[in-house]
């Protein structure tokens, strides 16, 4: 609440503004939320989505039967672009079963950064198919932690048999300058998508 | 809301069986008397931006309206003359979406605020706006 009130005092009326967004996906523990927060204008905020729906297929719940809501948690960022145009970067959950809630976040998303972790690449895998089979543009970052090997792009592209419209990047999810540049690629598919359609 | 951990204090004579770890004590959805969907069936997107209605604009029965909870009221207070999204709202109320969705969509009912729902994904934002955000993210 504070938060929110903290950046109050702005004179009214505002309009609302065009909101679009950008979806961070990855495994457990890649930087998602860091990343995030290199670029966000506030730190990144957390928020949970309480899950009721029954008989959710991927949701395998046997054995806690009794158990009918699960809390997903998913952290935010916002950029303002403009005084009418806010970008918000929204962390994916990084539990594989909570995938059906990625449809809501995906539902009209610019696109998708998927930021990997060459010692644990394979738990991107989920993610980059997840893109792949709804034609959302993704941009593969290679978060590159300290003390991890540095693999050249073609080798992560071969392992990930990424398409070679596929734009990838070694990164530091701490880093502004970096993560900006991860940001500007993604939005560039979609911008390269748009002006082929025009022909 | 929450209480403290088992053994807080000394001399906490009745043991409590539930910790910060149970979530608050207050069910969310109590909030929305057990409503899960908003009335009118649409989902409202996370970055769905919430305003409210002028004051000079609000119905005047809809603020004395007996069945509207704080956190009805504190979405309002929180929008007047700043637009949020769904997220902040959950983020800086400490409310799950679900909750914060429900809670807007009787608003909208009451008159009380607007909602913007974003570009729809069949005609995601022309060129002129992409250009804006790829020249405003290298502006950061």
């Amino acid at each position: 609440m504070r938060l929110l009130r903290a950046d109050r005092g702005r004179t009214r009326p505002a309009p609302a503004p065009v909101a679009l967004k950008l979806l961070v996906a990855g495994g457990f523990g890649v930087g998602k939320t860091t990343l995030v927060g290199a670029v966000s204008e506030i730190r990144p905020l957390h928020t949970e989505e309480l899950l009721t729906e029954a008989g959710r297929p991927v949701d395998d719940t046997a054995g806690v039967e009794g158990k009918r809501t699960t809390t997903v948690a998913m952290d935010f960022g916002r950029i303002t672009l403009r005084d009418d145009l806010v970008l918000y970067l929204f962390g994916t959950p990084g539990q594989d079963r909570f995938w059906f809630l990625w449809d809501e976040l995906a539902r009209g998303a610019l696109g998708a950064v998927v930021l990997a972790d060459t010692r644990r690449l394979q738990d991107c895998f989920a993610a980059v198919d997840y893109f792949e089979r709804r034609s959302i543009p993704f941009t593969l970052a290679v978060n590159c932690f300290d003390g991890a090997d540095r693999y050249p792009e073609d080798d992560v592209r071969a392992a990930l048999d990424l398409d070679p419209g596929v734009p990838v990047i070694l990164c530091d999810a701490r880093e502004k300058e970096s993560v900006k540049g991860v940001l500007v690629s993604v939005v560039e598919q979609r911008f390269a998508e748009l002006a082929h359609r025009a022909g | 809301m929450t209480a403290g951990l088992p053994g807080d204090g000394p001399g906490d004579g009745d043991v409590r069986w539930y910790d910060d770890a149970a979530g608050p004590v207050v069910r969310p959805y109590a909030m929305t008397r057990g409503r899960t969907r908003i009335a009118d069936g649409a989902g409202l997107d996370l970055i769905a931006v919430v305003v409210a209605e002028d004051p000079a604009g609000r119905p005047a029965a809809a603020l004395a309206d007996q069945t509207l909870s704080p956190e009805h009221l504190d979405i309002v207070d929180l929008t007047e003359g700043l637009p949020r999204s769904v997220a902040e709202l959950a983020a800086g109320l400490d409310l799950p979406v679900g909750v914060v969705r429900v809670l807007v969509g009787d608003l909208v009912h009451a008159g009380l605020v607007r909602v913007t729902r974003p570009v729809p994904p069949a005609e995601l934002p022309d060129e002129s706006i992409l250009r804006v955000v790829i020249d405003g993210l290298r502006a950061l």
